[in-house]
């Protein structure tokens, strides 16, 4: 036990004199975290549009069925979520996006109105893209969802003009038309009007079973329309979504983020420190000498282990601590997250040491841990459903025999509150040290 | 005590390095071993330190009781001589660390570096270091390789008289290797001369003399060894 002491300490002092070398390990692995944090975080700015309203100015309002409707509030509802650029004609909104000013040119027609106002169909608007294919999808998407917003929101306001209509033709009352505003008597009221005329009328007059028949369809039209509200929302919304986040994490991108650029230092310090002070003690020729009677190879593993875990986990606490200066994390999870960047630390350090003993230099073994760190990292950021079902189950067979994926887990749990909790995560990345601390007493034999 | 070493054996893939090594030393005695470039020295030496497994063959004493001073220096570059000697004593549980690393400073006559990195020492005075490391316990056997291959004149007599005093007071049995004939001739007190793996000749400096100079010249150790080696065909 002593032993391990002397050794943890001749370690941290000959990290104290590699000032270059500890200043690189932590700030390397901090910028990659950053990076992916900040990609992560931001989406790509808005896109440029090039817009042409061609409806002529005073005309954008429109009424239908007696209720106003500004085409104009649409537009600048799209504008939300596209920067516009202005331009006066077709020839000049294809040439920006022909040019790359703009990555899609959106025209709405001077008849648009009119046709929507009815008897001239559906309306139509005209939509250019340009750009690699990365931007245009994102701004096709962007439109579309525009488009569908706007379809919806026009769709739902004429349901409501309709149903109302639909009130006044059952119970009477005004109804405004294209041709002035009219009063109607209402169905009910007619059948009202109908049977008090019937009562004056005697049996067996031709004129009843005219009248009657007359009641019969009006009592048939009563109950059709009955139906009618309910079938038009069901086709202004004929899909409503009801979102359930069943299983992963729930947690927004922004939160995400910083769990991640928080895993992403600790496996890179924690992976090259643990095999750089293992590959070291080869190259210094220390190791004969210090397995044969001084220490046991397995508690030098431990104390590599140990040395790389805390060294990563307070690098992993001060940029927790850093960042919640900053942003709103939650402090009285403080607990939670030295459980969890130790861990995460034990794991991705075992890891580490494995590198070290079977590079045996520490130049290797700063290659094989890169090398093997960034493709992890990726590898747990790939969602199911983006990949074929087969790729995903070798990902994450991947994803659980490495300790990346189980520490982003726990940090995650620990910072955010997501699912899974901490208890799993952390229970998995132990089981993960014992086995690679395993794997790296294996190497040592021909170390 | 006497250590022995019977039938030791070691092959690295097909190459065999050793076959089967048999010696012995005693307490207080010097035993040089001499031999060619890859004939197995440095392996004998690794197999007794107990840092390589021989594939046959039996030790009567075990590593721990061994003294090693490799051939490459084994100590830490970005510590200093004191912290290196510090590390170690203390890793060896020798019972007063500090004047062990007193004693092993005015040993070296390092003194003055003391506090110097030791990957900021010339090569000779890193090989002082290690040599010292090796020292550090007060082993009952002490396994030197190539010791004095990088020290200047001065302190290669230095270290022989003081290898010389251990085995003569404190009754140290001690292996060394050299290439350095005359070396193994004037201070071991028996020689065993390795070539491919196999011991050729075991006996005093003196019998390994009287079996060189047959016909040749007696004062060119060198030569005479050399022409040792061609007549066995090595
Ligand atoms: N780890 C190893 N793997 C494979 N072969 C080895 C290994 N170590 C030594 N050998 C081989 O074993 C033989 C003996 O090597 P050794 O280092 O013991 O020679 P030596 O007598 O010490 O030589 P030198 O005088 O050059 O130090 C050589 O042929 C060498 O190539
Ligand atoms: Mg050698």
């Amino acid at each position: 036990m002593s032993s391990l002491r002397w050794l943890l300490l001749k370690d941290l002092q000959i990290l104290r004199r590699s000032k270059l070398l500890v200043a690189l390990l932590v700030l390397y692995p901090i910028a990659i975290a950053l990076l992916i944090g900040l990609a992560l975080s931001r989406g790509p700015d808005k896109p440029k549009v090039a817009f042409l309203n061609q409806i002529p100015i005073g005309q954008s309002v429109t009424n239908v069925g007696g209720k106003d409707i500004d085409f104009a509030r649409y537009a600048d509802r799209f504008f939300d979520a596209v920067d516009p650029v202005r331009v006066r004609s077709r020839a000049e909104a294809i040439d920006k996006v022909k040019s790359g000013d703009a990555l899609a040119a959106l025209i709405i027609p001077a008849d648009t109105v009119d046709r929507l106002n009815g008897g001239l169909g559906q309306a139509r608007v005209e939509v250019i893209y340009n750009g690699d294919a990365v931007k245009q999808s994102y701004v096709r998407n962007t439109i579309d969802a525009e488009l569908a917003k706007a379809n919806g929101a026009l769709s739902s306001t004429i349901r409501d003009v309709a149903v109302t209509d639909l009130k006044t033709l059952t119970d009477g009352g005004e109804i405004t038309t294209p041709l002035g505003s009219q009063r109607l008597l209402g169905l009910r009221k007619a059948r009202a009007a109908l049977a008090q005329v019937l009562d004056t009328l005697p049996a067996g007059s031709p004129e009843r079973a005219a009248i009657a028949a007359v009641d019969d369809f009006a009592n048939q039209a009563l109950i059709g329309l009955e139906f009618a509200t309910p079938a038009l929302n069901a086709v202004s919304k004929p899909i409503a979504v009801r979102a359930t986040v069943l299983d992963g994490s729930r947690t927004p991108l922004d939160a995400f983020a910083v769990a991640l650029a928080v895993a992403v230092s600790l496996l890179f310090i924690a992976v090259l420190l643990a095999s750089g002070v293992l590959a070291l003690e080869r190259e210094e020729q220390a190791y004969g000498r210090l397995v044969r009677g001084l220490v046991s190879r397995s508690a030098l593993l431990a104390e590599k282990i140990l040395l790389a875990a805390v060294c990563s986990a307070l690098v992993a606490l001060v940029m927790l601590a850093g960042i919640g200066a900053f942003t709103g994390v939650d402090w009285g999870r403080f607990g939670q997250w030295v459980i969890a960047v130790f861990a995460g630390g034990l794991g991705c350090s075992a890891l580490g040491v494995a590198i070290g003993a079977l590079a045996r230099e520490v130049r290797a073994a700063s290659l094989l841990g890169l090398l093997l760190a960034l493709p992890l990292a990726f590898l747990a950021l790939v969602p199911s459903g983006a990949v074929a079902v087969g790729v995903y189950d070798v990902i994450r067979v991947v994803n659980a025999a490495f300790p990346f994926k189980p520490t982003l887990q726990a940090l995650d749990a620990a910072v955010n509150g997501a699912h899974p909790s901490l208890l799993g995560p952390s229970l998995h990345l132990l089981a993960l040290t014992v086995a690679f601390g395993a794997l790296a007493r294996l190497a040592l034999r021909r170390f | 005590m006497t250590t022995d070493a019977r039938g030791v054996t070691k092959r690295f893939g097909s190459r065999v390095a050793l076959r089967d090594v048999s010696f012995s030393v005693a307490e207080g005695e010097l035993l040089a071993i001499i031999g060619p470039n890859g004939a197995g020295k440095t392996t004998l030496l690794s197999i007794l330190a107990g840092i390589l497994r021989a594939d046959a063959g039996q030790l009567s004493r075990p590593p721990r009781e061994v003294g090693w001073v490799p051939q490459q220096p084994a100590v830490y570059g970005k510590l200093s001589v004191r912290e290196n000697l510090r590390l170690f004593a203390r890793l060896e549980k020798v019972a007063d660390p500090d004047a062990v690393v007193a004693r092993m400073l005015e040993q070296t006559g390092l003194g003055d570096r003391a506090d110097d990195e030791l990957g900021t020492l010339s090569g000779g005075n890193r090989q002082r270091v290690n040599i010292a490391v090796g020292l550090l316990a007060d082993p009952p056997l002490l396994l030197l390789d190539e010791p004095s291959s990088s020290l200047d004149p001065r302190q290669r007599e230095r270290l022989w008289e003081f290898v010389d005093g251990l085995a003569r007071r404190a009754g140290t049995a001690v292996v060394f290797t050299t290439h350095n004939v005359a070396e193994a001739e004037r201070w071991a007190d028996r020689v065993l001369v390795l070539a491919d793996g196999e011991v050729i000749f075991t006996g005093t400096p003196g019998e390994l003399r009287a079996a060189e100079i047959e016909g040749g010249d007696a004062t060119d150790f060198e030569g005479a060894f050399v022409r040792f080696l061609r007549e066995r065909g090595h």
